[in-house]
């Protein structure tokens, strides 16, 4: 049986911790909103890039059509880019990552192909290098930035485009979670370049567009806005999934604490009237002795 | 008697109204878009776009970086990278 002391001390750290772990998720709960925000607000854009991209790439095909679009000509060497956050404290979020990005890595080894790793955000760098040692090319560091915008997104981009052209890989996959709601994040492969041609909308208008200079060099100065834009969505993504799953988390984290004090507080409790009516019996006994 | 014009940044949508005519720097030629304009689609080069609320008004002065501007049956589409409303 613990002291009393220990008792009392043990209860002041988990109410410390139960501090930290409540000014989290109300933390998490305000940037959550905003992230939430900043996701909605980039829609538009990507809607509209991607109908135009959509149209563009339907009358662009063959042997015309750009590397970005059409590929190396083979899939031998795979990227996967796995977006991950900066930041612990948000539950399983890495870890599902992690997982659903060495699940494709294996997949993709399975059926012979060579795998490397393109690394966005702090938290996966460890168990991914632990995993796939040797496979790790390139990482992106977003840590020093506090919201990764569309300027990292734009780095990104354009790293790997630099490598794509310098014939570094054939194909590459973006990893990273979609945010459904506070409680869910999904991790998902999509595959970034070459670039997969969007599904036509059907609500093309059969009207004559002109094109200035040439749906090609329209097609090609796209493409690589595209693939930026991908990555954007997929860093909003992270943002909205992080402050999501952090939330939870630590909501469950100040529920665990919670629990815990009580318990403690019972136990303390019980161990202090144990101690008081044991010092009673010792004086009663001591008098009755006179 | 109204073209629809929006601008949009990945950020966010910077504008969404009624106006004129815009002025959008093209990559090969700047070229004014009205109401009515025929299906178009082009690229453009850094510059400034002007948007006339008005026929005959001073136009505000848009900058933008990157963009692309598509015409269509809803009106005036310009997507850019970076806009400053400022100049």
């Amino acid at each position: 049986m613990a002291s009393l002391k220990e008792l009392k001390d043990r209860i002041g750290s988990v109410k410390s911790t139960q501090k930290i772990t409540k000014a989290k998720q109300m933390v998490a709960a305000a940037k959550l909103r905003r992230a939430q925000a900043a996701a909605e607000a980039a829609r538009p854009y990507s809607e509209r890039l991607t109908d135009v991209m959509a149209s563009l790439a339907s009358k662009v095909s063959g042997d015309s059509a750009p590397k970005l679009l059409a590929g190396t000509g083979s899939d031998k060497r795979h990227m996967l880019v796995v977006v991950n956050t900066d930041k612990g404290l948000c539950g399983g979020l890495n870890a599902n990552i992690v997982r659903a990005a060495s699940a494709k890595a294996r997949e993709l080894q399975a059926a012979g192909k060579d795998v490397s790793f393109y690394l966005v955000g702090k938290k996966g760098r460890a168990p991914i290098k632990r995993n796939f040692e040797g496979q790790v090319d390139q990482q992106f560091d977003t840590s020093q930035v506090r919201n990764p915008g569309f300027e990292e997104a734009e780095a990104i981009a354009d790293e790997l485009i630099t490598l794509f052209e310098e014939n570094k890989f054939d194909v590459a996959h973006l990893v990273y979670p979609i945010f459904k709601s506070a409680l869910v994040q999904e991790p998902t492969v999509q595959q970034l370049i070459p670039v997969p041609p969007p599904a036509e909308t059907g609500a093309a208008s059969g009207a004559m567009v002109e094109y200035e200079p040439g749906e090609e060099e329209i097609l090609e100065e796209l493409l690589p806005r595209y693939v930026k834009t991908q990555i954007f969505g997929a860093l909003l993504e992270i943002a909205a999934s992080e402050q999501g799953a952090s939330m939870t988390a630590m909501d469950n984290a100040t529920r665990n604490a919670g629990d815990l004090i009580n318990k403690l507080t019972i136990q303390y409790n019980r161990s202090r009237q144990a101690a008081i009516t044991t010092e009673l019996i010792e004086i009663i006994a001591g008098a009755e002795a006179l | 008697m109204a073209l629809h014009f929006e601008l949009v940044t990945p950020a966010k949508q910077v504008r969404s109204e009624d106006v004129h005519m815009v002025v959008v720097p093209g990559a090969e030629g700047e070229f004014g878009v009205l109401e009515g304009h025929a299906p178009f689609m082009s690229t453009i080069r850094d510059g400034v776009l002007q948007v006339y609320k008005s026929e005959g008004g001073t136009p505000d002065e848009i900058t933008i970086e990157g963009g692309f501007a598509e015409v269509g049956d809803n009106g005036l589409t310009v997507l850019a990278e970076k806009v400053d409303e400022g100049a």
